[in-house]
């Protein structure tokens, strides 16, 4: 459903992701790990269509983000790191006015605009404005806007990052439930999320895939049982100063 | 079709929050204030809007338009919204034209709350509406002018104090520029030599000429990129292609211009 053929960014003469390559199944949730700067929003970006890549491409259910940009967006439902909305909207506004942008109308835009309130337990904030909302419900808003029009990809970029200790579970859960029929890109920086969650992890540093497996297989790789030890070891603590 | 949403959305942040409000209740406070006051609408007896009213406009807009523009980009790349536009099936295009006639909109609003000195002029004399109607579609031009040149700026900016003061800077050179009293302020740098060095022949004289017939030059280009050559036209109720070509290519480049900036930023 994903395939990620050899992408690379480049900005200025500092190379933010290099030569990536790698492939997500529908049924398969894949982790993105890796440290700050490693690339992983830079490579989330491309694969949506935010940044034209410097080369190489991506293929979103066998369209090219790069050829058919607009096409291959009507495939994924994106959730960026920051959560961005339009805070003057309330929650039901926003969300009827992404569905209209990805073209339903109607009382199909009308059910998906409920289906997405429901899955996200939106319910009791829907008619509130979103300058108004926690920070949970705020993520959880963004995160219903990506799912409203039913994307056989969904890319996720830190969905769980400022949640409570509850609201990340129950992101890990919808997670897990909708990845039995999608296929899933989601980073993080949590490391038991990948065994709460994923079916495949991949670690990048600096642009490039370090590791790649089930989770059973990376902490088998770790030789110590543990997934902090692996990542410390394949990835440069040093990032943050190179760049 | 997504020009619509995105266009719907806008008109719907202008109005949800007091920015369209504001906008509209300064105008015509200004517009109203300056005709009866500086502009001697009673005073000066003429059943005609061009002086006493529509000669202020550009003057306004040059301070009020970048405060309607001023959000529309620079809002969404503070926020990171625009990288939910960037990922929707939609075209820069059609969210730039969407932005753009919703700021639209809102001046026309803003100009047709003006209709009652419309009907004061019909009351107490008559004018020639045909040209009170011209004069409207002269300062819709403007304002649309000065709207589409602050998106450009708000396009390279994410701060929406930088785009207000560069664009009404940008704005009030170009209402300046070619305004009667500066225009002849700036022609008399190019004040024709005197006649004996005219006639004589040397390189200072040669000099001279050269630096007379450069700042001229100058003066009547920049001059013609003012708004009062196709407003003035406009107001008088001459209906010149020209004029119509100059405002459409302002508009347009300044469209074309925020596309190219917006996808600039993002390789």
């Amino acid at each position: 459903m994903i395939e990620v053929d050899s992408l690379t960014k480049q900005f200025g003469t500092k190379t933010a992701v290099d030569h990536l390559s790698f492939a997500v199944n529908k049924g398969e949730v894949l982790g993105f790990l890796g440290p700050n700067g490693a690339g992983k929003s830079t490579t989330m970006r491309m694969i949506t269509g935010f940044f034209p890549p410097t080369s190489g491409d991506a293929k979103v259910c066998g369209i090219s983000i790069v050829d058919h940009p607009a096409e291959a967006k009507t495939k994924i439902g994106y959730l960026p790191e920051s959560a961005p909305l339009y805070r003057d909207m309330t929650v039901i506004g926003f969300l009827r006015f992404c569905a209209a942008i990805r073209g339903l109308s109607g009382s199909a835009k009308k059910a998906a605009v409920e289906r997405a309130i429901e899955t996200c337990s939106l319910g009791t904030v829907a008619a509130q404005s979103i300058d108004t909302l926690s920070k949970g419900y705020r993520h959880r808003t963004c995160l219903a806007q990506a799912l409203l029009h039913d994307p056989e990809v969904l890319i996720l970029d830190e969905p769980t990052d400022g949640l409570d200790p509850n609201q990340k579970h129950e992101v890990r859960q919808l997670i897990k439930r909708l990845g039995q029929t999608k296929a899933i890109l989601f980073s993080t920086h949590i490391l038991e999320e990948v065994e709460a969650a994923c079916t495949r992890a991949v670690i990048v540093d600096r642009g490039v895939i370090v590791a790649d497996g089930t989770p059973a297989q990376l902490i088998a790789q770790s030789g110590s049982g543990s997934l902090t030890d692996l990542f410390r070891t394949v990835t440069s603590r040093d990032t943050e100063f190179a760049r | 079709m997504s020009s619509l949403t995105i266009y719907k959305r806008e008109l719907g942040s202008y109005f949800a929050q007091p920015t369209a409000y504001a906008i509209i209740v300064i105008f015509l406070l200004l517009s109203m204030g300056l005709a009866f006051t500086f502009g001697s609408f009673i005073k000066a007896g003429d059943a005609s809007l061009e002086w006493s009213f529509f000669f202020w406009h550009p003057w306004i807009f040059m301070l009020l338009a970048p405060a309607v523009g001023m959000r529309l980009w620079a809002d969404e790349q503070r926020n990171g919204t625009i990288e939910l536009l960037g990922t929707f099936p939609l075209s820069t295009r059609s969210a730039i034209i969407g932005k753009f006639l919703a700021a639209a909109t809102v001046w026309l609003v803003a100009l047709a709350c003006t209709f009652p000195i419309v009907i004061t002029v019909n009351y107490l004399g008559d004018p020639d509406n045909g040209v009170i109607l011209s004069g409207y579609i002269g300062s819709f031009l403007v304002c649309c002018s000065f709207v589409a040149v602050t998106m450009l700026v708000s396009a390279c900016t994410r701060d929406q104090v930088v785009c207000l003061i560069v664009s009404v800077f940008v704005c009030f050179l170009a209402v300046v520029i070619g305004y009667d009293p500066v225009a002849r302020a700036l022609d008399s740098f190019a004040t024709p030599p005197a006649a004996d060095v005219l006639a004589a022949t040397g390189a200072w004289a040669q000099l001279v000429r050269w630096w007379h017939q450069g700042v001229s030059q100058v003066v009547e280009v920049a001059t013609s990129f003012g708004v009062w050559n196709h407003f003035a036209s406009l107001n008088r109720g001459l209906f010149r292609l020209q004029d119509f070509v100059w405002f459409g290519s302002i508009i347009l480049v300044s469209l074309l211009g925020t596309s190219a900036i917006l996808s600039a930023k993002r390789s």
